[in-house]
């Protein structure tokens, strides 16, 4: 079955034109031309289906991807001085984002006509959702590192839009400003990018290619020669950009943030899509990847997996837990990739993208129930103190009676996050900590940290998502008596994403057997790591020694996850799960958790601060000496001109006006002889007749 | 015997006498009056030098001229003063200033 160049440029095309038509008419199109966008991305999901059939059951991308080229796009073709072409590459891993993206991003637009209906700006934030969905696809079929970061910045862009979506709230949940948050997002994206930028010029350097293809040819031919360090460098300068996308430690702290954004933008961007745009860059440079770089990935990943779980353990906002886990979660895909467990980190990026997503919409769903409710009963939301706070986790409670699908619906995507067989998450978890467990107890000894903070993230994964199940939707309702009676489920556009995300968290999607031990399921064969482009890689565990640390990796995360629902369950039954008494016992540990370890603080005390200034001091210097110079010059230029303004008074108009009085006063003069009078000039003329003759006589 | 330094003398004195009424009068008349004086001296100074250069009838021709030429020059100037006494009421001549500057 093949795939053609017109099947790409419509996936790219249709969101673009949704974008630009909705951002000059939305707003004059019957329903904020909502069914425009929405129409837009269907119609690219059905493409994106084609295409990922095409490639799992007729391999159409299995020796070679479809690639399409666009000569002559930068530079002069004609000289082939610097001439880059761009265009469209398409395999396995492509044919899957495309799906997860159009997937998720058709679902949740939908669920967005019902979030968002009634807002002022309406129609705007859907052309904003285009223009994401295109930026993204842009990243995902891109063939070279340029339209990859073009497509990085675009949906950092569309990011930054959506975060500052509701900038004229002054606040949107305790201490998150929207305008200020999209800032930081942004900001924080320009370090990561900075950094991806350099790798990819270091790469472009060496190579003098861009296109994936070339770039790995040239690099496998030896371009980096004897600078083999300086393509760990590089691998690292690219992670870079993956650390500031994918929230990895120290650049997350724009994530929980962003939670400013209304929440379909916090599942689509920030859970689902943008944020696995990391992960999938890290995937398809993988082959550029030294054995170094790749331990420093898997580092990076397994300590974020560990710190933002350990965080999102004590976070009583609803959205702010889901951030923490987000972050968490990237971190296991990170060290999935790091450790070499490739189809198993790309496996959970698509198996995250749903749960993820669905948790988000159904906390949207919870939010905005909880807002109705309030709204309702009259009660208004108190900023500075946690009271009516619609999404705070100790306002809810016994949701599952008012709402019955969010609330299934929810419990099958904390299932899933947890790693609890018969869902999508148990099996990609297991592959990424198999992977990690070959990789730290059997082959690498040195590295058994890498396995045992995904253990330990494991378990404190289950014991977080099993408290926000039983804050938000077990045990008693926590609200006011009169907003408990507005709680209502939320309408058909929002509970059918819901119930069609909980659907893909089932196993039966990805592989037949629940338990994995029989049948390894398609997405390990469809997904197979590409060959690395690095001269020497790391050693590839025996298979049977994945196959014997899977069983056992298996077994233990397993545990971590019983062990995690156990403990919630526990402090549950002690009335304690809101962690309350933790709080109460002035406990330092949980002042450094509930202050996210005080990462912020110390941004703001040392790079925001040193930013400051360093400021002041640009500032100083602009002011005094280059406005010094500028004025002195200035002032200079003032007396000339007064010189010279003086040489043109009294010289240059003296002397005209000397003239002219001159020629005034002799005027005046000479007039008095002419009287008119015939008389005088009779005598003038004798006068003059007599004085002629007089001389002509002499 | 007379010679032209005489006529020379009474055209001289004509003249003058001619230059002082048109100098001194404001009468408008008299002013043209003054005008033709010194036209006969000019017309006795062509007569006498015609006479008493090369005795030929140049001068006295020339004369006649001037004097028919002043006659219509007489008429058509005491038609003006008429006109100006029509419209001003005097003929004084320094009275009629209507179109000085």
């Amino acid at each position: 079955m093949e795939t053609t160049i017109t099947t790409y440029a419509l996936i790219l095309a249709l969101p673009l034109v949704a974008f630009v038509v909705q951002v000059f008419f939305g707003k004059r199109l019957p329903r904020g031309g909502d069914w425009l966008v929405i129409g837009a991305i269907c119609i690219d999901l059905l493409l994106s289906l084609r295409v990922f059939f095409a490639a799992l059951f007729f391999s159409s991308f299995a020796s070679t991807p479809f690639v399409w080229n666009l000569r002559g796009w930068l530079g002069d073709a004609g000289t082939g001085v610097l001439a880059l072409s761009t265009g469209i590459m398409v395999d396995n891993v492509t044919a899957m984002m495309l799906v997860v993206v159009t997937g998720c991003s058709t679902l949740i637009f939908l669920f967005s006509t019902g979030y968002m209906a009634g807002h002022r700006r309406y129609s705007l934030f859907f052309a904003y959702l285009s223009l994401f969905a295109f930026s993204m696809l842009l990243l995902v079929l891109g063939n070279n590192l340029i339209a990859l970061f073009m497509g990085w910045e675009l949906v950092g862009l569309s990011s930054y839009l959506l975060i500052g979506f509701l900038f004229e709230e002054p606040v949107v949940a305790p201490d998150i400003v929207p305008a200020s948050a999209c800032k930081k997002a942004f900001i924080t994206n320009r370090i990561g990018d900075t950094g991806f930028l350099l790798g990819i010029l270091t790469l472009f350097s060496f190579t003098g290619k861009i296109a994936y293809g070339d770039v790995f040819e040239a690099v496998r031919n030896g371009a980096f020669g004897d600078h083999a360090t300086l393509l760990t460098v590089a691998g690292i300068l690219l992670f870079c950009g993956a650390m500031a996308k994918s929230a990895q430690f120290p650049l997350h702290v724009w994530l929980p943030d962003a939670m400013a954004g209304p929440t379909p933008v916090s599942a689509l961007i920030h859970a689902a899509t943008m944020v696995a745009a990391g992960v999938y860059m890290v995937a398809r440079l993988y082959p550029l990847f030294t054995p170094d770089a790749l331990t420093f990935i898997a580092y990076v990943g397994a300590f974020t997996a560990l710190f933002g779980a350990t965080i999102a353990l004590v976070m009583n906002d609803i959205k702010r837990v889901l951030a923490y886990s987000t972050i968490s979660q990237l971190g296991y895909m990170v060290f999935g990739l790091g450790v070499g467990a490739y189809s198993a980190g790309l496996f959970h990026l698509m198996t995250h993208a749903f749960f993820k997503a669905l948790l988000f919409l159904a906390a949207g769903s919870v939010i905005h129930a909880m807002h109705r409710a309030y709204h309702h009963a009259g009660l208004e939301w108190n900023p500075r103190s946690r009271e009516n706070d619609a999404q705070d986790m100790r306002n809810m409670g016994g949701l599952r009676k008012a709402m019955p699908v969010t609330f299934a619906t929810t419990a099958v995507a904390v299932l899933a996050i947890s790693g609890v067989p018969f869902t999508s998450g148990f099996l990609s978890k297991d592959m990424i900590l198999g992977g990690a467990f070959a990789f730290g107890f059997v082959e690498n000894p040195q590295h058994f940290l890498i396995p045992v903070f995904g253990f330990a993230a494991a378990l404190l994964t289950a014991f977080y998502m099993a408290r926000l199940l039983i804050m938000t939707f077990l045990g008693t309702n926590r609200m006011a008596e009169r907003g408990q009676k507005a709680l209502r489920e939320s309408p058909w556009n929002m509970t059918v994403p819901l119930v069609l995300l909980a659907v893909l968290c089932g196993w039966f999607w990805y592989n037949p057997d629940p338990t994995t031990i029989f049948a390894k399921g398609w997405v390990s064969s469809f997904l197979t790591p590409p060959a690395s482009a690095v001269p020497q890689t790391l050693v590839a565990a025996p298979a049977d020694a994945h196959h014997a640390a899977h069983v056992a990796a298996m077994l233990v995360s397993l545990f971590c996850a019983g062990a995690g629902f156990f403990a919630a369950w526990m402090l549950d039954r002690r009335g304690a799960i809101s962690l309350e008494h933790w709080r109460l016992s002035g406990s330092r540990v949980y002042q450094l958790l509930a202050n996210k370890y005080y990462v912020d603080e110390l941004y703001s005390r040392t790079a925001v601060a040193g930013m400051v200034q360093l400021s002041r001091i640009l500032g100083w210097f602009d002011k005094v000496l280059v406005d010094g110079v500028v004025n002195a010059t200035g002032r200079f230029q003032t007396g000339l001109s007064e010189l010279s303004g003086l040489v043109d008074r009294y010289g240059v108009d003296g002397l005209v006006n000397a003239l002219a009085s001159f020629v005034r006063d002799t005027g005046t003069e000479v007039r008095q002889i002419q009287t008119g009078r015939i008389q005088n000039y009779v005598v003038y003329a004798t006068v003059g007749l007599i004085v002629l003759i007089v001389v002509t006589g002499m | 015997m007379v010679q032209l330094p005489h006529f020379l003398t009474v055209s001289a004195l004509l003249f003058a006498a001619g230059v002082f009424a048109v100098v001194t009068r404001r009468n408008a008349v008299a002013l043209l009056m003054g005008v033709e004086l010194m036209l006969n001296a000019a017309n006795l100074n062509f007569a006498a030098f015609s006479r008493f250069s090369h005795n030929a009838l140049d001068g006295q021709i020339f004369a006649m001229l001037s004097i028919v030429t002043a006659a219509a020059e007489v008429a058509v100037a005491l038609a003006i003063v008429l006109n100006i006494y029509r419209n001003v009421e005097t003929i004084d001549a320094d009275q009629a200033g209507d179109l000085r500057g």
